[in-house]
């Protein structure tokens, strides 16, 4: 990092952001609902999500296909389309403030310098016809008022810091003139131009192969540190998660089943679920045998059974799971399970 | 040693690039480039390797979707791609594929039982008209669908139901060999050991030959008896599992190994990584002489130059293929052995 | 109840399975489903009753189409006349029902004609591609750029109607004309559909086990590629229709005595200020017959979609 950037950046500090955080806390996400209205009837996506979210903290959002956990930082975002989407009720504070009850042109404001986003599909995610530094270079023209010369050479600035080559050469070529990986590395280039506080991956490397994915999540995970940003990682991949997430929040049929610090979470399990998913990952002492699979499929959002959501698919379900839905409680001191028998699947 | 049921022998394909007013051809995508082996009966072939390395082409041409550059694959004696009308028609059935993407492997517009008894339509002499409906309600059971569903159109499935049903469609005329062109990964994880389970069920059960074609370098691990790692259209190096896994040889390879994340935090800075330069370059103009060298550590002058050759080296304990000039093992930690974290191996109390 | 009732999998459905001996297909359950479709029943009711006055209009009139009564010309809506007289005298509602045939033979035959040719070219342009698809494009283009208006006049004028021509052969070249200048859309509609559908899986499934090519195209390429082409075609069928009256209007369509819609609505639009009842039935009747082709179509189209069930 070059010493004009530390400088520009410093100013965009003091200029860019509108809202503090007290004692370190950027965003509380609490009770939030999401439904989606549709014609075959009501998909309840979201059912009472709370989370906090720290400077500089790494939280993992796990979870399978269906499972919520796209549509949480939608919602955050304000990126739901809505109607057919509708947030009966709960609160996403940023630095204090509901964005939910925020007044929509405020909010839109807030989209950029204090949270942003970064989206797994990046071919789609850039606009095909127009060169990739233009595109960075807008989001300091729009939001900081910038004329054309001074953004531009931000671009270039930027997309050296994500580390793409012969930046200066490139920053007029177009998307489709860059690989996966490097499209993936302009995306993050315009997530973080305007300084977030906030940054929110969504599968941001599910799209690209193995040698490539290693290289983005190391990048991910430097400009994190260097910022002090809160990053909010969204992927169904126990590997990427257990290398970079500080604590890890497992979402099943639109519900945190558990949260813990991710060292905790893979040594132990307090969820069903979560140890269901450690152990369905083959094992070098499983060659041979069959995987230890969960039965059965995720539930359909329109009919999530009675009681514990899981309780169809669980070896520990009782009656009890089939009536009472268990809240997400503390097992042990920093462990947190949405299940009737935490301790015993803790301690089993 | 088993015998091969299928060889390939220097597989090319090239897809050519037209250009200009006149539409003629300006340069070739090199998508497979003399690709060889064996696939022995009974076996699981896994061939990895990252996007644009040929291992989706390679799957087409050993199904004769794409008629191939040159090359030859011989399957059970009869070389395939001399047959023609019903003597390749008579071969199909010997040699099926199961596809990647669940949603448009299936006729939305057909039923379950259209869909897996498309075959028997194909090929009337399989099953007698009137057994074709039990012979399909058998298939759907053999794959863990309820027979009932037979009516019942793709949508109403789920992904994994519907890669259950693409199976039970592939394995309708008792094929020797099923090509599975990355038939998990569009699966979320706790559905994947369901069909990873089935097919390796299903592969006791009928003595199935498969070519596991995937990225997930840990399902391959899991499931297959030896494996090829694919590099822009060639094989960079093809051993038995525990050679691949345990002493690669190749550069690419132990990059590819490196790369893949463990679940589990513990080894965090523990991992010596190799992380990578830059992307796979692109296979219309892949680099002369090893076609890794752009991006390997190890790169010298010789492998600007000389095509290293896939050939049985040193890698420690004994030798196998591997196509590098400086082909050697190199110490990694055990990249998917949680046998550590095993919950049943820890002592309960918290 | 199918994700609900298949939470484990191979587990009972819960409901009692109906009907679970027969075997299903595509066809069987459309017709179940379009059996249940309202709409289908308006539209098969329409087209029922003006095919019945295209084949037998003495069932709904016995007034002379042909018989002006010039002193009564542009009279409203009365008990004699029940849609009124036109400018020259004639009866409207004669008319209007005598008008159906011309009409509805020239829309249906032309959209049907068009849907084959043009469905043809389309699947062979996009399955087969390479050579096939750059002449049969070509083909198409240069037939595209001939305007259906300008390619009719040209080819009735070419080769006009006599008066003695047979009503047969008068219809027939209308349909012929339109046909051949109408099918260049629905060609390019269909091959882009065909184009969208062969890289899926499943037509490589059935090409990897051993399908024929007419087996593919039969089976798998036309019924998830003919929708777009069935609303365009229904929606020509009203064009067609107009484009005949302006053929008719420029003399060299349908010549009297041949009546048509086409022909009616052309003759009414000089006196629309003072007299619209005129222009209104036969208008009315054209866009109900559009109308009710539109809903089958679409109805038809529903049925074949499983997901839409």
């Amino acid at each position: 990092m070059t010493t004009s950037e530390t400088m520009a950046r410093a100013s965009a500090k003091s200029s860019g952001h509108t809202y503090a955080p007290k004692d370190g806390l950027l965003l509380q996400v609490a009770d939030l609902h999401v439904e989606f209205h549709t014609p075959d009837g009501i998909a309840r996506a979201i059912n009472g999500v709370n989370f906090d979210l720290y400077e500089g903290q790494t939280l993992a959002i796990l979870g399978e296909s269906g499972s919520g956990k796209s549509v949480t930082a939608q919602a955050i975002m304000g990126i739901l389309d809505m109607p057919p989407a509708v947030i009966p009720h709960g609160q996403i504070r940023y630095c204090g403030e509901d964005l939910l009850t925020m007044d929509p042109e405020q909010r839109r404001r807030t989209r950029g310098p204090e949270i942003s986003m970064v989206f797994q599909d990046a071919l789609s995610s850039l606009n095909p016809v127009f060169p990739v530094g233009w595109q960075i270079a807008e989001m300091f023209r729009v939001h900081r008022g910038m004329n054309k010369s001074d953004a531009l050479e931000r671009a270039v600035k930027l997309m050296q810091r994500v580390q793409i080559p012969a930046a200066k050469e490139r920053v007029k070529a177009y998307p489709h003139q860059f690989s996966g990986g490097m499209r993936q590395r302009i995306m993050i280039a315009m997530a973080i131009a305007l300084d977030p506080a906030v940054l929110i991956a969504d599968e941001p490397t599910t799209a690209l192969d193995v040698t490539v994915q290693a290289q983005i999540m190391a990048l991910l995970q430097e400009l994190q540190e260097e910022r002090q940003m809160g990053l909010i990682l969204i992927t169904h991949d126990l590997g990427v998660v257990a290398d970079v997430a500080d604590k890890i929040a497992v979402m099943y049929a639109g519900r945190i089943v558990e949260r813990a610090d991710v060292f905790d979470l893979y040594r132990k399990p307090a969820h069903p679920y979560t140890k269901g998913l450690l152990e369905s990952i083959p094992r070098l002492d499983q060659k041979g045998q069959q995987l230890a699979a969960i039965g059965g499929l995720p539930p359909n959002l329109m009919r999530i059974p009675n009681g514990c959501a899981f309780n169809p698919r669980c070896k520990y379900a009782q009656d009890v799971c089939r009536e009472d839905r268990p809240a997400l409680l503390e097992v042990v001191p920093g462990r947190e399970s949405a299940c009737h028998f935490a301790e015993e699947v803790l301690n089993g | 040693m088993a015998e091969a049921i299928l060889t390939a022998t220097d597989l090319v394909k090239y897809y050519p690039i037209k250009g200009g007013v006149l539409r003629r051809t300006v340069g070739n995508v090199k998508a497979v480039d003399g690709v060889s082996f064996e696939l022995l009966k009974g076996e699981t072939l896994g061939i990895v390797g990252e996007s644009g390395c040929g291992k989706s082409t390679l799957g087409r041409l050993l199904m004769r979707l794409e008629e191939p550059t040159s090359g030859s694959v011989v399957f059970d004696g009869v070389d395939m791609y001399a047959q023609k009308g019903r003597a390749m028609r008579r071969l199909r059935r010997d040699i099926q594929i199961v596809f990647q993407d669940p949603y448009t492997s299936l006729n939305p517009r057909k039923t379950v039982g259209d869909i897996v008894g498309e075959p028997f339509d194909i090929h009337p002499d399989v099953v007698p008209k009137k057994g074709r409906r039990k012979a399909v309600q058998d298939l759907l059971d053999l794959v863990g669908l309820n027979p009932e569903h037979i009516n019942r159109y793709p949508h109403q499935f789920s992904g994994g139901q519907r890669q259950r049903i693409g199976i039970a469609r592939g394995i309708a005329l008792n094929p020797k060999v099923l090509i599975c062109d990355e038939p998990v990964s569009a699966l979320d994880v706790s559905v994947q050991a369901q069909v990873v389970n089935l097919m390796e069920k299903l592969q006791d059960e009928l003595g199935l030959s498969y070519i596991f074609i995937a990225h997930d370098l840990s399902v391959v691990r899991h499931i297959s008896d030896r494996v090829g790692v694919m590099y822009l259209g060639k094989m960079a190096e093809l051993g038995e599992e525990d050679e691949i896994y345990g002493r690669p040889t190749h550069p690419y390879t132990q990059a590819l190994l490196s790369a893949v994340p463990v679940p589990d935090p513990t080894l965090r800075d523990k991992r010596e990584q190799i992380v990578l330069k830059g992307d796979v370059p692109s296979p219309a103009n892949p680099p002369s002489g090893c076609r890794f060298h752009t991006r390997c550590w190890k790169a010298q002058d010789k492998c600007k130059t000389d095509i290293p050759l896939l050939e049985p080296r040193p890698d420690g304990v004994a030798e196998h293929l591997s196509a590098c000039h400086f082909a050697a093992p190199r110490e990694i930690i055990e990249t998917i052995d949680l046998t550590e974290i095993d919950p049943k191996a820890q002592t309960a109390g918290a | 109840m199918t994700e609900a009732s298949t939470i484990a999998v191979g587990a009972e459905t819960s409901a009692p399975s109906q009907g679970q001996d027969e075997a299903r297909s595509l066809t069987s359950d459309a017709w179940r489903s379009l059996k249940r479709n309202p709409i289908f029943w308006v539209s098969v009711v329409l087209i029922v009753v003006f095919v019945l006055m295209a084949a037998w209009p003495s069932l709904f009139t016995n007034v002379d189409p042909n018989a002006a009564v010039l002193k009564e010309a542009r009279q409203r809506p009365n008990g004699n006349a029940w849609f009124g007289r036109d400018i020259q005298g004639y009866d409207i509602y004669s008319r209007t029902i005598y008008g159906a045939r011309a009409s509805i033979l020239v829309g249906v035959f032309a959209s049907i004609v068009t849907v084959l040719i043009g469905g043809a070219m389309g699947v062979a342009a996009g399955y087969y591609g390479g050579w096939l698809d750059s002449v049969v494009s070509r083909i198409t283009d240069i037939f595209f750029a001939i305007p259906l208006l300008l390619g009719g006049i040209l080819l009735m004028a070419t080769f006009p109607n006599t008066v003695d021509s047979p009503y047969l052969v008068v219809v027939g070249k209308v349909v012929l004309v339109l046909s051949l200048f109408g099918w260049p859309g629905l060609a390019r509609l269909m091959r882009s559909s065909v184009l969208q559908v062969k890289p899926n899986d499943y037509v490589q499934a059935a090409r990897a086990l051993g399908a024929s090519p007419w087996r593919i195209i039969r089976a798998h390429v036309l019924p998830n590629a003919v929708a777009p082409m069935i609303v365009v075609a229904t929606i020509n069928l009203g064009v067609f229709i107009s484009v005949e009256a302006t053929l008719s209007f420029l003399g060299i369509g349908l010549t009297p005595p041949a009546v048509s819609w086409g022909v009616a609505i052309s003759d009414a639009i000089v006196a629309l200020r003072t007299t619209p009842h005129i222009l209104l039935f036969p208008s009315l009747f054209l866009s109900l017959t559009v109308l009710a082709f539109i809903m089958l179509g679409d109805a038809v189209r529903d049925a074949f979609d499983p997901k839409s069930r």
